[in-house]
């Protein structure tokens, strides 16, 4: 099995260990471990239904596992209270798959949530960030709207915009920039990318994506039949000669995946 | 062992239920304990949960007043003591048909609107949006409701007492020409302060009951539009079987 020791001798802000999680009677990770470097963007590739959402969960302490242990910051997030959990995902933010905004609550409400929630700002200040988190993702006209009144694309960037606003240490994206037009995606994918030069912020991002992946991950993880299959540096995994992630780079239907 | 088999699955089923309902309570208590409770939200939760429940009180209590003075009428007359139809009415009222009505057509609109918005912000992933912001679903969206429904389901009681009461008092006079005043100062010499204060008691509790069965059918929905429908349907019966049910224990306790 693979781990980041051998690649790279990067701090570790989160960790998963030996992680099985399984819905009733399907085993949807099996076994898995995975290692998040502090200040790198990790890429997770993988099928559909693999459970790439469901590690994001995970790695926020949404879902517990059946087994095995998740590290945040050295800590053992599956034996903390739900209080003590609360502290530490003030520092991990989820962007969601599908945006998951408050529907009653405006755009502009949406995204200062957590500042309002967490933090002291005036309002002056809060709406500032706002604005400033919204205009990264193209939608500070969408500021006084409801979420019913956006389409599936700007729910998207209002969720991620949300997500980045308390410039947190460790954001999970899931599929960032699915469904969006190349213009956003590049915004998006820029965005990601200045987060980590500026704040030296962690991310970890879902992708089905390739260009967008190979141009901001520092590493890539292949999850594949409940684990992590792969995990390695972006070149290394671009020109890897694992059978399994070279026909899922390629868009193969031959090959040892089963379809 | 078929039928042994789901008599224990059945009993299980209650007890994580009944634990699931008592956790959420306590926890959504406990912050309200500590004031930790979003004024605005409460504001507009009483609007929306008690200003707009009024008219539908009102229909209710007017007719229930009415068709008990109704009923007493008639035997009044027929025995000769209609003075005190005035107190038959009030001590139906105050004690128990007030805060019980009041209380189930409440939870028809309100335990079901509160399990239909949990619910649907279940299947939408708002709750974990929540949670995953490190907000608590209980302080976040449970308090408010709690605190706007505890507020308003007394003064609706009270509303409710004071309706079926002047319904009852129209009807005994136009019906056995009982005047006004034989009929109230049969309902004073009926009912005493604590009789009311005893009313206002059940209906926190049966504003718990509401809120809190509204609450937990809706977070704890499952799979999709078809999960709200289900949480919905749940929790107004269970919520309406729950009043009924503390309502006789409560009159035990407070009247027995
Ligand atoms: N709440 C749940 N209950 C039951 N099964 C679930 C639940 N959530 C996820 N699953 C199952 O777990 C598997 C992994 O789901 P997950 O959402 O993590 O996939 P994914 O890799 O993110 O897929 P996609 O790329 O399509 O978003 C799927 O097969 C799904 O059916
Ligand atoms: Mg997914």
């Amino acid at each position: 099995m693979p781990t980041v020791s051998e690649s790279s001798n990067g701090r570790l802000i989160a960790r998963m260990e030996n992680v099985t999680l399984s819905f009733g009677e399907r085993v949807v990770l099996k076994d898995c471990s995975l290692d998040i470097v502090e200040g790198a963007i990790t890429c997770i590739i993988g099928l559909s239904g693999a459970g790439k959402s469901t590690i994001l969960r995970l790695l926020d302490g949404l879902l517990l596992p059946n087994d095995g242990h998740v590290y945040v910051r050295g800590e053992d997030i599956c034996h903390m209270t739900e209080e003590q959990r609360n502290v530490v995902r003030q520092k991990i933010s989820l962007s969601f798959q599908f945006s998951a905004l408050l529907d009653s609550l405006t755009v502009g409400e949406n995204v200062a949530l957590p500042l309002r929630e967490h933090t002291r700002l005036s309002e002056a200040e809060i709406r500032r960030a706002v604005m400033d988190s919204l205009d990264s993702v193209g939608l500070t006209q969408a500021y006084d709207n409801l979420p019913a009144e956006l389409s599936g694309g700007m729910l998207k960037r209002a969720g991620f915009a949300r997500a980045i606003v308390t410039r947190p240490e460790l954001v999970l994206y899931d599929e960032p920039t699915t469904g969006l037009d190349p213009i956003v995606t590049n915004l998006i994918t820029d965005t990601i990318l200045r987060l980590r030069e500026k704040l030296r912020g962690t991310a970890v991002v879902i992708s089905h994506d390739l260009p967008s992946i190979f141009a901001m991950a520092d590493y890539v993880a292949m999850l594949f039949e409940g684990a992590i299959i792969a995990y390695d540096t972006a070149d290394r995994i671009r020109n890897s000669h694992n059978p399994i992630v070279a026909q899922f780079l390629e868009g193969s239907e031959f090959g040892p995946i089963p379809i | 062992m078929r039928l042994l088999d789901r008599f224990g699955r059945a009993t299980t089923d209650f007890f994580e239920y009944a634990g699931g309902v008592t956790l959420l309570s306590g926890e959504s208590l406990g912050f309200m304990a500590r004031l930790r409770i979003r004024a605005g939200e409460t504001v507009s939760q009483c609007a929306i949960l008690g200003v707009q429940s009024i008219v539908i009180v009102i229909l209710t209590a007017l007719f229930t007043g009415m068709v008990i003075s109704l009923e007493s009428a008639q035997q009044a007359v027929a025995y000769g003591f209609s003075g005190f139809v005035g107190g038959a009415v009030a001590y139906g009222t105050v004690r128990e048909l007030g805060p019980m009505l009041t209380a189930v057509v409440v939870a028809g609109r309100v335990a079901s609107a509160i399990a239909a918005e949990l619910g649907s912000m279940v299947v939408t992933e708002q709750i974990e949006a929540l949670r995953s912001m490190g907000l608590q679903p209980a302080r976040f969206l449970v308090v408010p409701r709690l605190t706007a429904l505890l507020l308003m389901l007394p003064l609706l009681t009270i509303f409710a007492d004071v309706v079926s009461i002047v319904g009852g008092m129209w009807v005994a006079q136009a019906y056995a020409h009982i005047p006004y005043a034989t009929f109230l100062s049969s309902v004073r010499q009926t009912i005493d302060f604590p009789d009311v204060v005893k009313g206002l008691l059940k209906s926190f509790v049966f504003a718990t009951i509401i809120v809190m069965v509204g609450a937990y059918q809706g977070l704890s929905t499952r799979g999709g539009a078809a999960g709200v429908g289900q949480a919905v349907t749940g929790a107004v019966v269970l919520a309406i079987i729950l009043i009924f049910a503390s309502n006789f224990v409560l009159s035990f306790l407070l009247f027995g």
